[in-house]
């Protein structure tokens, strides 16, 4: 059924399709009405699950471990500070190969205060071994939710949805919700292998040295790179069942393009008008815009890049000292490729300053012009 | 309350639930802890073990000593852990477990006590033990908030030892209205057995506050250590009492009265502790005796 909704509605309209038994979370904005939602649903029995309010996001997450080492379905969500302050725990879950959903509201990291969209608190967490997959729409965000469950529960890995506050999180689109019996079809109830079972009592995250501590970290990252393969063929059955398609990457007028334009989140809305109005004005430009981030899909990224002469990566984050994220990642991975692109890697709408079609224009149209990229990022839209 | 020892057979548990093979010192307060904790619980409990000793005492993967599940937690998170499994208990509809959190007095009275004051206000379902060997023991006796004034440890070192008095948890644990909280120490096994059979049949938030002694950490022979920390409690330094819904009971009234001055003479940490920190310790353990004799009647 289509809904007009926010995307903090889709996303606790997912966990309760997703029927999750624990959740866990603390008040953050933008990611407060997700809270908020979820306690209504819960107290009114649309959602048949226990809300530990807990007294901070590090407590929240651990809640969940303890939780989900039991064996049942575990949500959480938060932004920004408290992603931060979740920091230790999201290490300690991914290690402990918990199978934990969180939905991350993208914000600024103070100080000063700032609540408005930008990528860099998720982003600061990517050595966390959390699966990360960066949302454009609300019906991307609830659809999310679903398929995250499926593949952290096959793949044993946490998964961390991302996606921009208020430009998401506040402000209503059209969603279609899918139907209960479909996503109880789609998503079973989980069934883990091992849990705290009385009768088959184990021990769960002790003192292992150095002698079996490699091959086990060894063994986490060849499972997360298959969850590679693992997020095709759910989003193959998410096709199949609901009708939408998703990927590790999604693609817009690539395929001839000379110059290709790197987006992930709502600014890949705004870059897809601007790819328009190049096309209109005789410009071969295309878009790739990242969904998966952790792992890293190298090979789409090489595929679809690498046809290009030109690739401009726009940034709405920053690690201070080098640039952007996404830049930089995707110049490593595109470094081993004989005839790779060039890079332009762009910084823009830090803290939620907006970025309009008419700036990813310029940025293409300098690109187009330029031989050369500079060695540091342009940080456009500064001012002087 | 017998002063001697004198463990009611009918109430331990019969199964031995700690193995052999535990990886504590000589004279370790903490191992012993476990094992009169587990002859009160008996069969269906889960450990939560946070960073501390009995993360390291336990077993080495893949060896556990405990024939329960355990799960190990990070350092501040013993109380939400227990938590957060508990309410995955509730939701499978699987009944009579007990959900125990083990920490030592570092993860309880200071980097624990966020999670732990959260648990116990929202009064989730669950045991806290807080075993205090009154220091951080496993990162080699550096101060912590249990600590006693006048202790020697390698953050409070030689004329600069730990000045504040140690902090009181029993208060702070009491400001959240928990239906029980008691004090127990190794040296009265029976009234260890005793708590935790008690505990276990009680619903809400339990704390219990387990004096575990530690021989390198105090500086005592370690085939001292049960005779030293019986001391504690004969000296009125660490008075064993309950408060059950609020309701205060001294449970060990001590078989002889000592000065606290004799009891912290007998322990290294103590050795260059100022006359005026053993007359204010003396001053503390009066005061506080008092205190707890008017809470709980004055019998």
């Amino acid at each position: 059924m289509k809904q007009v909704i926010k995307g903090n509605h889709a996303v606790a309209l997912g966990v309760k399709l997703s029927r999750v038994q624990v959740i866990s979370a603390y008040p953050i904005t933008p990611q407060t009405t997700i809270v908020e939602e979820l306690s209504e649903m819960c107290a009114h029995g649309e959602l048949d699950s226990k809300f530990i309010k807990v007294e901070s996001e590090h407590s929240a997450l651990a809640a969940l471990m303890g939780a989900a080492s039991d064996g049942v379905r575990t949500f959480t969500a938060t932004s920004s500070h408290g992603l931060l302050l979740m920091h230790e725990v999201l290490h300690w879950v991914a290690g402990a190969r918990l199978p934990i959903v969180l939905a991350n509201v993208n914000r600024a990291v103070g100080p000063g205060w700032n609540i408005w969209a930008d990528q860099s608190d998720s982003l600061s967490q990517r050595d966390t071994g959390w699966i990360q997959i960066y949302c454009e729409s609300n019906q991307e965000v609830l659809d999310c939710v679903i398929m995250a469950f499926r593949l952290a529960e096959k793949a044993l890995l946490p998964v961390m949805l991302c996606f921009d506050g208020f430009f998401l999180s506040h402000t209503s689109e059209i969603v279609d919700v899918p139907k209960r019996t479909q996503v109880d079809k789609f998503l079973p109830p989980y069934q883990p292998e091992f849990k705290l079972d009385l009768n088959d009592p184990r021990m769960f995250g002790g003192i292992i040295g150095p002698e079996y501590y490699y091959e086990e970290r060894f063994v986490m990252h060849q499972d997360s790179l298959n969850t590679l393969d693992e997020y095709l063929k759910v989003c193959k059955d998410f096709s199949e069942t609901f009708g939408r398609k998703y990927d590790l990457i999604e693609t817009y007028r690539s395929n001839d393009a000379e110059l290709i334009v790197v987006t992930a989140g709502t600014i890949t809305s705004v870059a897809r008008i601007a790819v328009d109005r190049l096309r209109e004005a005789g410009k071969k430009v295309g878009l790739m815009k990242v969904c998966m981030f952790r792992p890293v899909p190298v090979e789409p990224w090489q595929n679809t890049l690498g046809k290009a002469s030109k690739v401009v990566v726009i940034d709405r984050n920053l690690t201070a000292g080098l640039g952007g994220v996404f830049a930089s990642e995707i110049q490593a991975a595109l470094y081993s490729m004989e005839n790779r692109p060039t890079i332009f890697p762009v910084v823009a709408g830090l803290g939620g300053r907006d970025v309009t079609p008419e700036d990813v224009e310029a940025v293409v149209k300098s690109a187009l012009t330029g031989d050369k990229p500079a060695d540091r990022p342009i940080f456009w839209g500064l001012k002087q | 309350m017998q002063n001697r020892f004198n463990i009611p057979r009918e109430v331990i548990n019969k199964k031995e639930l700690l193995q052999p093979g535990v990886l504590s010192c000589q004279g370790c307060g903490a191992s012993l802890a476990m094992k009169l904790a587990l002859m009160g619980l008996g069969e269906r409990t889960v450990v939560v073990i946070p960073a501390s000793c009995w993360g390291i005492i336990v077993g080495i993967w893949p060896y556990s000593t405990l024939t329960l599940p355990v799960i190990h937690a990070p350092f501040a998170t013993a109380a939400v852990t227990a938590s957060g499994i508990r309410a995955a208990f509730d939701i499978r509809g699987e009944k009579n477990v007990v959900v125990m959190a083990w920490a030592g007095d570092g993860g309880t009275f200071d980097i624990g006590i966020q999670s732990l004051s959260g648990a116990a206000e929202r009064n989730d379902d669950i045991l806290y033990v807080c075993y205090d060997n009154e220091a951080y023991m496993n990162t080699g006796i550096q101060r912590s908030s249990a600590t006693p004034a006048g202790a020697w440890t390698s953050t409070t070192p030689i004329g600069a030892v730990k000045e504040e008095p140690k902090k009181d948890l029993e208060k702070i644990m009491q400001g959240h209205n928990i239906p029980y909280i008691a004090t127990a120490s190794v040296a009265y096994p029976d009234d260890v057995i005793e708590k935790f059979k008690k505990a276990r049949g009680i619903k809400g938030t339990r704390f219990i506050h387990l004096l575990s002694p530690c021989p390198p950490g105090w500086r005592i022979d370690s085939a001292k250590s049960i005779q030293v920390t019986r001391m504690a409690t004969q000296a009125k330094v660490f008075p064993i009492y309950e408060i059950a819904n609020g309701k205060y009971k001294i449970n060990v009234r001590p078989e002889r009265s000592l000065s606290v001055k004799e009891y912290l003479k007998v322990q290294g940490r103590f050795r260059q502790i100022p006359e005026n920190m053993v007359a204010a310790a003396q001053q503390l353990a009066d005061r506080k005796w008092e205190e707890l004799a008017q809470l709980a009647g004055n019998d």
